[in-house]
């Protein structure tokens, strides 16, 4: 089988964001990047159905800035077998990275069997890449995805839904399926994982390489801003039995009236 | 001048043996330290990951580790939990004997199978009466035809009740002192091993520590490391590879006291600001840090020397003497800034600096490195 994983790399999640003086993105000089943790359960489970199905060839799929390429190295000493590198700007947008995507899976000649990626990137929480490649490839795709079993030459596909409500769908093969927290627990990479990860090959192409051009993009980034900051707690004293009545229906009061929780 | 940066392949190994660390055995540490118990689950899993038995040869299954990728990862296991590190690194301890000393054949018999499954091995050394003076151990190995038989008793063997392979030191004459000393393997099951109870102790309390007795125990004598008699010679070289992994160890649970501290003296508030702010806890903090570095440069180039091939000893000592008492004095320090909560098992530094106080012991005491240091420097 031909699997392919689309992974992103995101910043780290302890990461301070500050956006940049033009407020088209976010600084990213002193950023630590990480393979997006959505990505981790969809390596995890192309390692899987690796295991499953012998000579299988599990390829990772990136599209970004390439100062660092943390993202597709964890996933190789994961156990992906290789990895195509499209080298971009950090803010790249959803449409032009799937289209991105579309043209390494056709430039890399094979004919891919399943597609996984992570349900969103926790960095701009777009949750639209599955969908818009499965469009643009003629595939089903199916989203937040909690359980993954192959069925002859498709797969059988457990969704989540509002309210923890189970969907169960089947798709034909070939397929995008877009892994949510749940579906398996993803490995640590070993260290001789990491060692060997070394001597994987990496792909790059850049944005032209794989039929994407300036044009493509849907969407500008304009004023990035951090949200406003929080106005400081007020705090009650009532350790006074005195007191105590009046202060629990002040409290009662605020909470209806200016926090709006009750 | 040295590069002090890390490979970026060594990078990458301290972060997965950090996560390791950090996700898997830091939670569970004070658990296993009440219960007293080797967490072997944990063990397994860390073995799976490439983190155990570092010292194997390629050749043999292993990583192929240099010194430093190996003290990389004890630093940051041990930030995790001492005792389980204690447990990881007295594999390394039992295993160098045969990675430096044994034969292509006595390698491919013993270490292999290490790679191929977690199996758990003892440094038998130590005795009732001998510890820092070990080159009088009474343990014996006599020649009974092409064989050889093993007597005597040795104590605070580190994963005893556990292990499928010992590598025990014992002299084939007493009166020869250390020119008598051997070592030999021998394995688990063998008639005449008797395995004491575990040891009640202070720290390290999840690592398994017995005293063991050997009964007329037939040792074959493709089991005898280089020749009889050349015993002390493996250990002493043993101990050079070992010691920048215990300084390690030290050094990663002391890193570990020090965070918890950094944390604690940002959030805890007195006399209406928090304790970061008071100049005496400052000046603790500064300390702890200066010895964190120096510690770690230590463990640095003890493990470098070896890794050009040169001579460690001195700084072997130097790295095992200074991390191991540092550690001790930043965790005790940690448990201070702490105050009350730091002398309670619900916070997590006590632990810290019970465990520290082994390290201190074991593998050399800090006394036995200065006689070390002082026979290096005078000679």
């Amino acid at each position: 089988m031909n699997i392919f994983v689309c992974v992103k790399q995101v910043p780290d999640t302890e990461t301070k964001v500050v956006p940049t003086g033009d407020g088209s993105y976010i600084e990213t000089n002193s950023i630590k990047w990480i393979l997006n943790p959505y990505d981790e359960f969809a390596v995890e489970q192309a390692l899987q159905v690796k295991a499953a199905n012998s000579g299988s060839t599990i390829t990772v799929v990136r599209v970004g800035g390439v100062k660092d390429t943390e993202a597709l190295r964890t996933a190789m000493a994961m156990g992906a077998d290789e990895a195509i590198l499209i080298e971009a700007g950090d803010n790249v947008d959803s449409y032009m990275t799937a289209k991105a995507i579309k043209g390494a899976i056709e430039k890399s000649g094979k004919n891919p069997d399943l597609i996984l990626t992570g349900k969103q990137a926790i960095d701009d929480d777009c949750l639209q890449v599955p969908q818009l490649l499965a469009q643009m490839l003629g595939m089903p795709s199916v989203s937040v995805v909690v359980g993954f079993e192959q069925d002859g030459d498709g797969y059988v596909l457990k969704r989540e839904i509002e309210g923890g409500t189970i969907e169960v769908y089947s798709a034909n093969s070939p397929a995008v399926v877009a892994c949510n927290k749940g579906l398996n627990t993803p490995r640590y990479p070993s260290l001789p994982g990491i060692i060997k990860a070394k001597r994987k090959p990496m792909e790059k192409w850049t944005l032209s390489d794989v039929g994407v051009a300036d044009s493509d993009r849907r969407v500008n980034y304009s004023n990035f801003q951090l949200p406003p900051e929080k106005p400081p707690g007020k705090k009650f004293e009532a350790m006074d039995e005195g007191v105590q009545a009046s202060v629990v229906s002040e409290v009662v009061n605020l909470l209806r009236t200016e926090a709006k929780v009750i | 001048m040295t590069d002090y940066n890390y490979a970026p392949e060594q990078v990458e190994i301290r972060e997965a043996a950090l996560k390791f660390a950090k996700n898997e055995m830091l939670p569970r540490a004070g658990e296993f330290d009440q219960k007293q118990e080797l967490p072997l689950e944990i063990l397994t899993k860390a073995w799976e990951l490439g983190l155990v038995n570092t010292c194997i040869p390629t050749e043999y299954g292993g990583a192929g580790f240099s010194t430093l990728d190996a003290v990389i990862i004890s630093e940051s296991l041990a930030y995790g939990c001492m005792g389980m590190n204690t447990a990881i690194m007295a594999n390394d301890l039992a295993l160098l004997p045969i990675a430096l000393f044994g034969s292509d054949e006595q390698k491919k018999r013993f270490l292999t199978p290490f790679t191929e499954s977690y199996k758990i091995a003892s440094f038998c050394l130590t005795e009732p009466e001998q510890g820092s003076d070990a080159a009088s151990i009474k343990t014996t190995l006599k020649k009974d035809g092409d064989d050889y038989i093993l007597n005597g008793q040795k104590m605070w063997i580190t994963n005893a009740g556990y292990a499928d392979l010992f590598v025990v030191y014992a002299t084939i004459d007493p009166s020869l002192k250390h020119k008598g000393i051997t070592a030999c393997v021998v394995e688990k099951g063998t008639k005449g091993i008797e395995i004491g109870k575990a040891e009640h102790k202070m720290g390290h309390r999840c690592s398994d520590t017995r005293a063991m007795n050997f009964n007329n125990v037939r040792i074959p004598a493709e089991n005898i490391l280089m020749k009889a008699g050349s015993g002390w010679e493996i250990a002493k070289k043993t101990l050079d590879h070992s010691r920048p992994l215990v300084a390690a160890s030290a050094l990663g649970g002391a890193q570990c006291a020090f965070d918890h501290a950094i944390k604690y003296a940002k959030e805890r508030k007195q006399f209406g600001k928090p304790l970061a702010k008071h100049q005496a806890i400052q000046f603790m903090l500064a300390d702890m840090a200066i010895k964190l570095e120096n510690s770690r440069n230590l463990v640095h180039k003890a493990a470098w020397l070896l890794d050009e091939g040169k001579e460690n000893t001195k700084i072997a000592s130097f790295a095992k003497a200074y991390a191991a008492d540092s550690c001790m004095e930043i965790t005790t320090d940690a448990v201070q800034i702490f105050g009350g909560y730091g002398y309670s098992v619900e916070y997590p530094v006590e632990k810290l600096m019970r465990d520290a106080k082994l390290i201190q012991i074991y593998e050399g005491t800090s006394q036995i490195q200065r006689l070390i240091i002082a026979r290096e420097i005078l000679n």
